[in-house]
């Protein structure tokens, strides 16, 4: 109960901060605004196809919305988490560490987990907003289209943005333990976001073992099943052991910090 | 309440902080002293749980810092060096963070925060962003961080620092306050502060203690090297000539005479009552003996003389200031 209870107000305080300054709001815009933008070129190019299909009647059958619309949104705004990401994450330990305010956390009756984890959900729960916020572009699909999409690639594709986002959340909060300079937490996330987000290319059936294993790790590929509406249960619980990974290290790095200081 | 045993930290090969031990009994006020470097931040930060210490032991309210951190840290109120405070956050808003993460219960909360702003005389900035506070009211707002839980033990890492005279009074009525219910350890390069709020003094310079004591048997027990004021009717030179003579008398410095005076600092060897010796020399001498008084050493004077000088560690065991260390 005291742990949850202090989790909470690590939560609270974040979302303070976030709300208080611009980065909520800026990332807010950002991302529904370009949310707006994909979806509004996905779904222009979508009447232009159904218009040219409706001619071609050989093919009878309508063209999905989930498909042509909402998945490559999906797709787009995984690149845009790749870069607003760091921006969440950057100052959760680097400015605690120069404001001198870590040792205020650190010399109350919290454990250093709890501190990781408050941090971290807090930065996910934005991150999870964004997302919501940017779905809300979705609605008018299900009020104008006569056929609307299925909801269901929706959700597992919600949360394979959310799935994605926290890998790199995670990771950004262990980087940011490593610093007191937020802007170098910021950049070395990007950068290794960025390095783990290449690894994905090496996805080809032709390639050796080695490369599988590299391909694996990129976290890209295991959005492209939920992406289609198919849940996975080894998708889930490889971005789940990326993210506990990535909150161990941050764990790590807080606890050893201490210990050599 | 607080038990420090051969508490030894080092940085790499630099030892900040070297076997040092000591003892605060509940409801005591005790003051670090020391100067710039001297290691009492770091012995405080061990305290409060922040570093851990590289040998020794130290128990916090029956805890040892070591082992049970966290219930060491629910029972104490720490104020560091440099405030911890939120720039963006209002100062209630602040207080209202630091009561949760303290675990003050809901029910209590308000009461509490109430209390600190109280206490700390926060009313006129309550809502004020602490960004946009002046040093002395951030002081102020991590002052009631520290209280705000009623800890049993507080750690106040220079308490009054930044603050205003009048605040600084204020501050140490506070801190006076305190004591009974609370057990405080602070630390401070300020000597009247030691002198009007703790019952007694740790010494420490260069990672050691140097001495402990109370502040009023520190002063007592080190005026044998205190010096004497010596008046008398008679020619400079010639007395000053005789007074050297003196066994026991180390230096004299001349000091401002009316016409036909003179008048001395006479330095003895420590732990030497020379006044007897000095009396007669003047009068056998041919002089008149007009005055002859003891000047004691202030804190000051003993501080200094306990951190500055190698000797000092020589001054302090002659007299029966007790030694921790040597
Ligand atoms: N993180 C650190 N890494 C290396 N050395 C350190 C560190 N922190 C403190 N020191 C060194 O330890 C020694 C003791 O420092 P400390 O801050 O405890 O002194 P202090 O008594 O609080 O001094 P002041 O009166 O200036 O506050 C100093 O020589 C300091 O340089
Ligand atoms: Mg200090």
């Amino acid at each position: 109960m005291t742990a949850v209870r202090n989790i909470a107000a690590i939560v609270e305080k974040e979302w303070r901060h976030y709300f208080g300054s611009p980065i909520a709001w800026v990332a807010l815009f950002v991302w529904t605004l370009l949310f707006g933008i994909f979806f509004s070129f996905g779904l222009s190019f979508f009447v232009k196809q159904s218009a040219m299909t409706a001619q071609q009647m050989e093919f009878g059958q309508k063209l999905s919305l989930n498909e042509y619309v909402i998945r490559p949104v999906f797709h787009n705004m995984a690149v845009v988490a790749l870069f607003l990401t760091p921006m969440l994450t950057m100052r959760l330990f680097a400015e605690e560490k120069r404001q001198g305010t870590l040792e205020l956390l650190a010399t109350s009756p919290l454990t250093d987990l709890q501190i990781v984890l408050g941090k971290f959900l807090a930065a996910t729960g934005l991150y999870a907003l964004m997302i919501l916020a940017g779905l809300l572009n979705l609605a008018m699909l299900w009020h104008y289209s006569t056929t609307p999409p299925e909801w269901k690639p929706v959700a597992t594709g919600f949360l394979a943005l959310l799935l994605f986002g926290a890998c790199f959340i995670a990771l950004g909060t262990f980087l940011s333990t490593l610093t007191r300079n937020q802007i170098v937490a910021g950049i070395l996330s990007f950068c290794l976001f960025l390095g783990i987000w290449t690894l994905g290319w090496a996805d080809d059936p032709t390639n050796g073992p080695v490369m599988k294993v590299v391909a694996y790790l990129g976290v890209t590929n295991h959005m492209e099943d939920m992406v289609k509406g198919v849940l996975e249960l080894k998708d889930v619980i490889f971005y789940l052991s990326f993210i506990a990974f990535g909150l161990f290290l941050a764990h790590q790095s807080v606890e050893s910090q201490r210990w050599r200081a | 309440m607080i038990e420090v045993e051969g508490l030894t930290k080092r940085y790499g090969r630099h030892t900040a902080v070297d076997s040092v031990s000591f003892h605060v009994r509940k409801g005591e006020i005790l003051g670090f002293l020391g100067p710039n470097g001297a290691g009492k931040t770091t012995t405080m930060r061990i305290l409060a749980c922040y570093l851990p210490p590289t040998e020794g032991r130290a128990r916090v309210a029956g805890f040892d810092v070591f082992e049970a951190p966290l219930e060491v840290k629910k029972r104490l109120g720490y104020l560091p060096e440099t405030p911890p405070l939120y720039p963006d956050m209002e100062v209630t808003t602040f207080l209202d963070f630091v009561a949760k993460v303290k675990g003050v219960p809901g029910r209590e909360r308000k009461a509490r925060i109430e209390d600190a702003i109280a206490k700390c005389r926060l009313g006129e900035v309550r809502f004020k962003r602490i960004g946009y506070l002046s040093k002395g009211y951030r002081q102020r707002v991590g002052l009631a961080q520290a209280i705000l839980h009623n800890p049993d033990v507080l750690i106040l890492d220079e308490p009054t620092s930044g603050l205003d005279p009048k605040q600084i009074i204020e501050t140490r009525d506070l801190i006076r306050g305190l004591g009974g219910d609370h057990t405080v350890i602070l630390s401070t390069h300020i000597l009247p502060e030691v002198e009007m709020t703790c019952g007694r003094v740790v010494i420490i310079s260069k990672g050691k203690v140097v001495a402990e004591d109370t502040p009023g048997n520190l002063t007592r027990r080190l005026q044998g090297a205190g010096a004497l004021r010596l008046e008398v009717l008679g020619n400079g030179a010639a007395v000053a000539e005789v007074l050297r003579g003196v066994p026991g008398v180390l230096a004299i410095h001349p000091r401002p005479a009316g016409e036909g005076l003179a008048a001395f600092d006479v330095e003895a060897a420590a732990g030497q009552d020379v006044r007897a010796l000095l009396a007669r020399a003047v009068v056998q001498g041919g002089f008149g003996l007009l005055g002859l008084s003891q000047v004691g050493m202030s804190l000051e004077e003993i501080f200094l003389h306990l951190t500055t000088t190698d000797a000092a560690l020589e001054t302090g065991a002659a007299s029966d200031t007790k030694e921790v260390s040597a």
